[in-house]
C-alpha cells in the first residue's frame, strides 16, 4: 500500500514456509511461470515475423539461434509452457463454472495438466520424427 | 466506530480508500474470453507448424504466404499479445509494491506488448504483400 507502514501486531497471512508442498500449489505457480515464460516466447515469436520480413540476411541470424542446442531447448521448453498453460488454462475455465473444485478431483486434474505438460513436447516430437 | 485491534485494513487505507476498486469484471471476462480463444489458435499453430513449417527463409515465407496461416498468425499475435498483457498486469499488481516500479510496469507492459503486436502483424502483411 503506498505509504502505508505495518505495525508488528498486524496480522500477516500464513507463511509460506509452514506449508506442505502439493500439487495444487504447484499447479499454480506453475501457471503463472509458464505465462511470463510465454511472454517471452511471444515476444521471440514477434522477432522471428519481423525477421521475415526484414529478409534472408537477418533471417538467417535467427536461424542460426533456433538451430543452435538452446534455440533447440527453448523450443521444446515454449511446447512445454504452452502445453500446461493451455492445460491448466481449460482447468480454470471449469473451476470458473463452479466444477471441479473438490480437493480430490483438483488434484487429480492438477495432476493431469502436469502429465499433459510432460508428454505434449515428447508426442510433437515423436509426431515430427516418425512422420505424419 | 473503533476498529477492532487486528482488522486487517489499515487506518490510512480507510481514509485513502484503498481496497476493492469495484472494477475488475472487465478484465475477468477479458481474460476467459481470449483464453478461450487461444485455446483453438495456439495448438493449431503449433501443430501446424511443427508439420509443415520448413527451416530457413524460405521455408518461414512459405508458411506464412499460406493464406489460413497468414491470417492464423495474425489473430495468434493479436489475441495472444493482449492476453499475455493482462496476465502480465495481474503479476504486476500481486507482486510489485512500490508505486513507481508499480507504475513502470504497468506502462511497459501496456506498450511494449502493443508495440510488437502490430510490428508482428505488420510483418506478416509486408511478406505478403511485398515492400
Amino acid at each position: 500500500m503506498a505509504g502505508a507502514t505495518r505495525p508488528g501486531s498486524r496480522p500477516v497471512s500464513p507463511h509460506l514456509t509452514i506449508w506442505r508442498w502439493h500439487i495444487t500449489m504447484l499447479s499454480s505457480i506453475l501457471h503463472r511461470l509458464s505465462g511470463i515464460a510465454l511472454y517471452g516466447a511471444a515476444i521471440g515469436f514477434a522477432f522471428w515475423l519481423m525477421a521475415a520480413a526484414a529478409g534472408p540476411e537477418t533471417f538467417a541470424k535467427v536461424q542460426t539461434v533456433l538451430n543452435a542446442w538452446y534455440g533447440q531447448a527453448a523450443l521444446y521448453l515454449i511446447v512445454a509452457a504452452s502445453a500446461y498453460h493451455l492445460a491448466n488454462g481449460i482447468r480454470h475455465l471449469v473451476f470458473d463454472t463452479g466444477a471441479g473444485l473438490e480437493p480430490a478431483d483438483a488434484d487429480t486434474s492438477a495432476w493431469f495438466a502436469v502429465l499433459f505438460a510432460i508428454a505434449a513436447p515428447i508426442g510433437l516430437w515423436a509426431l515430427v520424427t516418425f512422420g505424419a | 466506530m473503533s476498529a477492532p485491534k487486528n482488522a486487517m485494513r489499515t487506518p490510512l487505507g480507510k481514509v485513502r480508500h484503498h481496497g476493492a476498486g469495484k472494477e475488475g469484471t472487465g478484465h475477468f471476462i477479458a481474460t476467459r474470453a481470449t483464453s478461450v480463444a487461444l485455446a483453438l489458435l495456439l495448438p493449431w499453430f503449433i501443430v501446424t507448424a511443427a508439420l509443415s513449417l520448413r527451416t530457413g527463409y524460405l521455408g518461414a515465407i512459405d508458411f506464412l504466404t499460406t493464406p489460413v496461416n497468414a491470417v492464423g498468425v495474425i489473430l495468434l499475435v493479436a489475441i495472444g499479445f493482449y492476453h499475455m498483457s493482462l496476465g502480465m498486469q495481474e503479476v504486476v499488481l500481486d507482486y510489485i509494491e512500490r508505486p513507481l516500479s508499480k507504475a513502470l510496469l504497468l506502462l511497459l507492459n501496456a506498450f511494449v506488448p502493443l508495440a510488437l503486436g502490430v510490428g508482428a502483424v505488420f510483418a506478416v502483411l509486408i511478406v505478403n504483400f511485398g515492400v
